[in-house]
């Protein structure tokens, strides 16, 4: 498994969960946990993702979930979970 | 599992309280370069830097973007160059500096360390001409650094090298003085130098290391003032764990990006330095993180325990986190390179004497802190000889980098850019130490340099 976090920050509107996650989709990534919320009326997501079963590289799903968050106007990153479990997990 | 709230208080350090891995820092040993002939050491030098560090830029951007991490400089050091150029039979060793910029930029790295000698007890010929150098060498390159060490708890302190540095400190001004004296933000004298340690001016790869190591050094004063914004008017057992937790959480970020760097480049990891390394951007101050425990400006009474504490409790945060700690590992208090700290010389409340007093109980020493020009090269002698004997007697590592700015008076400012920020110019006692300065020879080692 290739875990990455799918951040997800912006105005609130419709549409954002299905635009992100087609575009996951797309890419065959597998979507494992999601969270959201929405405080003082922007946009919060975090998806927890499996990258494993995709041909896409890192670098080109970064740019692909860029474009789509741009379109949204949103702003969508996507990172190598390790990072997170690194600074929160002993 | 990870909490939503974990990932968007990451998130949130590194947009909003620049959480960075300030530097990647590959050490390079130069030993096998030896040569007696100039133009070979040179080609040897060149193609050795080259080699070792071919994939270096390129793997840190690789990293900093899969894993979201922002990687600000890519960096190089190397094996002092007094030891690798005394059989070569130059007059000067400016050509070798020269050779080290043009691997610098084939490379595309940020700064290169290591135009240095290591002098605690005596000099060598190379040693000399290596001193000698500096001046000429730091004025036609823009990113190679220069350090010198002149003393240690074991050796004691050579006071011809300190007189020394003095004279080269004021020459390196007049050679920049249409730059604010830049060249003298890129050259540093210590005591108790450190042989792994990844920050600029000082990194040199010392010769107990291997051929070749990644080091990498952490930021995040603006996360802890953060995290202590959270604890206010409690007792210091509280900002001491605190400050510690987030420690934890920074290293073990800068512990990631060093395991990520070494599998990458093939390469054996040194060390993470723990140091809390400000910027001159606004939220990225060790002076407030200072100010945040209670102070009403740094500098003030108090500053110095609060330094302490923030200090010690970043050590052992650390420590748990990492494999391998080194370099110089605790809170930097450079000051054209911390708004807090320019803003406090401004105010009146951070003076020379106390950022003196304040560097026995922080990691480093008097940095960046630029000085008035007509400062002589006996009294920056003398402000470095005190500063060698607080790192001699303490056993801790300590250091100087002055600038003494020509035609600039104490309020001026000097601007160098980037990371080096600006500074104001800070009062100078006017008392002279030239008699002092002019005897020479060595202090001794203290008595407890005799452990064994």
């Amino acid at each position: 498994m290739k875990k990455i976090v799918v951040t997800v920050v912006g105005a609130d509107r419709v549409g954002i969960i299905a635009g992100v996650t087609r575009g996951l989709a797309d890419h065959e990534i597998n979507v494992l946990t999601v969270s959201q919320t929405i405080v003082d009326g922007i946009f919060n997501m975090v998806l927890m993702c499996d990258m494993e079963g995709s041909k896409n590289t890192l670098a080109e799903i970064q740019q692909t979930m860029g474009g789509i968050g741009e379109a949204l106007g949103v702003e969508v990153r996507v990172q190598l979970a390790d990072v997170f479990y690194a600074m929160h997990r002993i | 599992m990870l909490d939503i709230e974990d990932i968007l208080a990451t998130e949130r350090m590194f947009d909003q309280n620049k959480l960075d891995v300030r530097t990647i820092t590959m050490g390079i040993s130069l030993l096998s370069c030896v040569s007696d002939d100039e133009a070979v050491l040179c080609r040897r030098i060149y193609d050795t830097i080259c080699r070792k560090a071919e994939h270096l830029t390129e793997v840190s951007r690789e990293i900093s973007a899969e894993y979201g991490v922002p990687i600000v400089n890519r960096r190089i050091s190397v094996t002092p160059i007094a030891l690798v150029a005394g059989g070569c039979g130059a007059k000067d060793y400016v050509k070798i500096a020269e050779t080290l910029q043009r691997a610098a930029d084939t490379l595309g790295i940020d700064i290169m360390g290591g135009f240095s000698a290591l002098v605690d007890r005596g000099m060598t010929a190379s040693d000399e001409k290596l001193l000698d150098s500096i001046p000429e060498a730091l004025s036609v390159t823009k990113s190679i650094c220069s350090s010198v060490a002149v003393g240690s708890t074991k050796a004691g302190i050579n006071m011809d090298a300190v007189r020394r540095v003095g004279e080269i400190v004021k020459e390196l001004a007049e050679r920049t003085k249409d730059r604010d004296a830049d060249g003298c933000t890129k050259f540093v004298a210590f005591c108790n130098a450190v042989e792994d340690n990844p920050f600029m001016a000082g990194a040199f790869h010392g010769v107990t290391n291997g051929d070749c190591a990644i080091h990498v050094g952490v930021s995040g004063p603006g996360v802890v003032k953060r995290a202590l914004e959270e604890v206010k008017g409690a007792p210091f057992e509280v900002v001491a764990k605190t400050v510690k937790n987030t420690a934890f959480m920074i290293t073990r970020l800068g512990q990631m990006v060093a395991q990520a760097a070494t599998e990458r480049l093939h390469v054996p990891f040194g060390i993470i330095d723990l140091s809390l390394a400000p910027t001159a951007a606004v939220g990225d101050s060790v002076a407030a993180v200072l100010e945040e425990m209670g102070l009403e400006s740094c500098g003030g009474p108090g500053t110095t325990a609060a330094l302490a504490l923030l200090n010690d409790a970043v050590k052992k945060g650390g420590l748990m986190a990492s494999s391998s700690v080194g370099g110089l590992s605790g809170a930097f208090i450079p000051v054209s390179e911390d708004l807090g700290m320019i803003e406090a010389v401004q105010r009146g409340s951070l003076t020379l004497e106390k950022l003196e007093a304040m560097t026995c109980v922080c990691s480093v020493g008097l940095d960046m802190i630029a000085v008035p020009g007509d400062t002589s090269a006996a009294t920056i002698s003398a402000i470095l000889a005190d500063e060698a004997a607080i790192g001699m007697i303490n056993n801790k590592t300590t250091a100087v980098r002055l600038i003494p700015a020509p035609g600039k008076k104490p309020g001026d400012m000097v601007t160098f850019g980037g990371l080096m920020g600006y500074a104001p110019v800070i009062e100078v006692s006017r008392f002279r130490a030239d008699d002092f300065i002019a005897r020479g020879g060595r202090i001794p080692a203290p008595l407890r340099s005799l452990t064994n």
